[in-house]
């Protein structure tokens, strides 16, 4: 008898991914397939797309998506929570739409305890506009805004949203992951679900941040953004929990 | 017997929306509409609706997409500097074709102005002050009574036709208080709202967006919009004339510069002068055949605003060379006076026929 091990979650349609070869976006969005479908909550869950590369989320996700303008899924998906209380709302944001020009919308929705899931992917550059600096890109970071590497003195530093987030009261989970290999990714696996589990409880705000490779944006072979995640990004951007108000209740 | 109530401009607005069904607003401090979001900040929790204080006009018209894509009446307010920033969910807003009221009690301009009435965002109102090719119904009400009224039309406006609604109204309507019939609101029938994002429970999954990237893909679904526009540009033109048939002189004005206005027509006409008033009352969709068919050779027009001369353009496309269009304006937050007015109305009769007052 054949034993199905490995199958497309019912929250993923079936539309092949039209990333790069290589790209973060894609695991991420299977990863966050799998916690909906585990959950069983596909029929009242709302997704947020970002303007980005995954801005097709909504061609992805088998379940009600909407796509907004650049930066502001976090005031939507107030708008849309605090109508639906009983939905489950998540917002998928890249570090130009989170970090830069939507920077004021998350601060506030984290800080009034918007009870969402948040997913955040840190690519260290704007991976849909050709691969200009981010807020996130790392100093000497070559960028097509950064020729000669990101300088602090011209373009300031990285921004680091799990540690600034992680201050805010209104925050209740916080963490960053990474998808860069098999253990990597199994944590993000249990970072969702930490992050939707805490939704579904009513627990608050949740931001999981998660280090994403964009081998075109890099300039890397796939193989190598691996390693770049591990060897270079994850030393300014440390993985780990930076938040977990019900850590004891747990 | 229906009694009259004692409201001001602002409250009525705030009031209207919660009879209308109106249950989220978002909004962020700014004169002259600050009652709006006060009133609401007590009235949701009275209804069971929701009123969030938003860190930012962008946010707070966000917030306000999303609780429309999620199927509730949504209303946001602002003044003149927040309304710009508001442009870009407006255009969001109509090409993701949601339903909603955003009020602009507007104050002068440009830049942070002053907070005395102005008229002068009527152009961002009317020719779409975000990007792209669309058009949101504008209402300009002049009384408080009509605060009340198009704040409910506007809801059901907004349903029935998926699009933003917008009240343009200015400092001296929002603050004045008078009294009004605060009529019931009886829902008329609408379509189902099976287009909203509830979660896919039994059902196939709801997209709401506003990219289209396939070839053409686009300029079909702006043929759309741009159907939906030429409908209520048939069916939802609102204007109103006062002494018209005979008038020789025309005043053409919306909103608080139209109440000053009539109340000079009313004082020459009293006098025997042929002067009359046009009143748009929608500005998009603009009274253009209303416009048109009052026009002759022998009848002369004159645009009065709170502004540099925005309406006039669109009174002189309407009346299309058929009479002469001239205008009187104030600018900056300075309010006209029926005296002004009447000096403007007497130096240009004043030419044809020899009125003393
Ligand atoms: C208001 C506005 N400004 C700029 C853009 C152009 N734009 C589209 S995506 C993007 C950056 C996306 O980068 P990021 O959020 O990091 O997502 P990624 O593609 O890297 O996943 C920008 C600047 C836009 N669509 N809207
Ligand atoms: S540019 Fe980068 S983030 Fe965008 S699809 Fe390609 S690899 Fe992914
Ligand atoms: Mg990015």
């Amino acid at each position: 008898m054949k034993k199905i091990v490995f199958k497309r979650p019912e929250s993923l349609k079936k539309e092949p991914f039209r990333y790069c070869p290589g790209c973060g976006h894609s695991l991420i969005h299977r990863l966050i397939a799998e916690c909906i479908d585990s959950f069983g909550i596909r029929g009242k869950t709302i997704g947020i797309a970002p303007v980005g590369c995954a801005v097709f989320a909504y061609d992805y996700f088998n379940i009600d998506m909407i796509e907004c303008a650049h930066g502001r899924p976090p005031a939507v998906a107030t708008g849309i929570k605090r109508t639906r209380p009983d939905k489950i709302v998540f917002s998928y944001q890249g570090d130009g739409d989170l970090a830069a020009i939507g920077t004021a919308e998350i601060i506030h929705a984290a800080n009034r305890g918007e009870n969402i899931s948040v997913f955040f992917i840190n690519n260290a550059n704007y991976g849909m506009t050709g691969g200009q600096m981010a807020p996130t890109t790392l100093l000497e970071q070559y960028t097509s805004t950064t020729r000669s590497g990101r300088k602090p003195e011209i373009h300031g530093y990285p921004l680091r949203i799990a540690e600034l987030l992680s201050t805010i009261e209104g925050t209740s989970f916080v963490i960053r992951t990474a998808v860069n290999s098999h253990k990597n990714l199994m944590n993000t696996k249990r970072a969702i679900e930490k992050a939707f589990r805490y939704q579904i409880e009513d627990r608050g705000f949740s931001l999981v941040e998660i280090l994403s490779q964009c081998p075109v944006g890099w300039k890397m072979s796939p193989e190598d953004s691996l390693k770049w995640v591990d060897e270079t990004m994850s030393k300014i951007f440390p993985l780990g929990v930076y938040k977990d108000k019900f850590k004891e209740a747990d | 017997m229906k009694t009259r109530i004692l409201m001001k401009g602002n409250e009525a607005i705030a009031e209207a929306a919660v009879r209308a069904g109106c249950r989220f607003y978002a909004g962020y401090p700014i004169t002259p509409q600050n009652e709006i979001p006060e009133y609401l900040s007590w009235r949701m929790l009275e209804v069971g609706g929701v009123f969030i204080q938003a860190e930012s006009e962008l946010a707070a018209i966000n917030m306000v997409y999303g609780a429309s894509a999620a199927g509730i009446r949504a209303m946001t307010s602002s003044s003149s500097p927040g309304i710009s920033l508001k442009q870009e969910a407006i255009s969001f807003l109509a090409g993701a074709e949601l339903p909603c009221v955003i009020v602009n009690m507007q104050r002068g301009g440009p830049g942070l102005g002053n907070i005395s009435a102005s008229q002068a965002d009527y152009f961002q109102a009317v020719k779409g002050g975000g990007h792209g090719d669309y058009k949101i119904i504008v209402y300009a009400p002049y009384s408080v009574q009509e605060l009340w009224d198009l704040t409910i039309l506007a809801f059901d406006k907004a349903d029935e036709y998926r699009t933003p609604v917008m009240i343009l109204g200015d400092a001296i309507i929002g603050q004045m208080m008078e009294p009004f019939y605060p009529t019931d609101y009886k829902k008329p029938e609408l379509p189902d709202k099976d287009w909203i994002i509830d979660g896919c429970e039994g059902r196939l999954p709801h997209v709401i967006k506003t990219l289209y990237m396939g070839d053409g893909e686009l300029e079909m679904m702006n043929n759309k919009l741009q159907k939906k526009y030429k409908n209520i540009k048939n069916k939802e033109v609102i204007s109103e004339g006062h002494f018209i048939d005979d008038a020789e002189l025309i005043v053409v004005a919306f909103g608080i510069a139209a109440r000053i206005a009539l109340s000079s027509v009313i004082k020459l006409r009293r006098k025997g002068i042929k002067v009359g008033l046009f009143r748009p009352v929608t500005l998009f969709p603009f009274p253009e055949n209303e416009l048109f068919l009052i026009s002759d050779e022998n009848k002369r027009f004159l645009v009065v605003e709170m502004n540099a001369g925005q309406m006039l353009e669109d009174v002189k496309l309407a009346i299309n060379g058929r009479s002469e269009v001239l205008f009187y304006g104030r600018t900056g937050g300075m309010v006209v006076s029926p005296e002004e007015i009447d000096k403007k109305i007497l130096s240009l009769i004043d030419l044809k026929c020899n009125v003393k007052m």
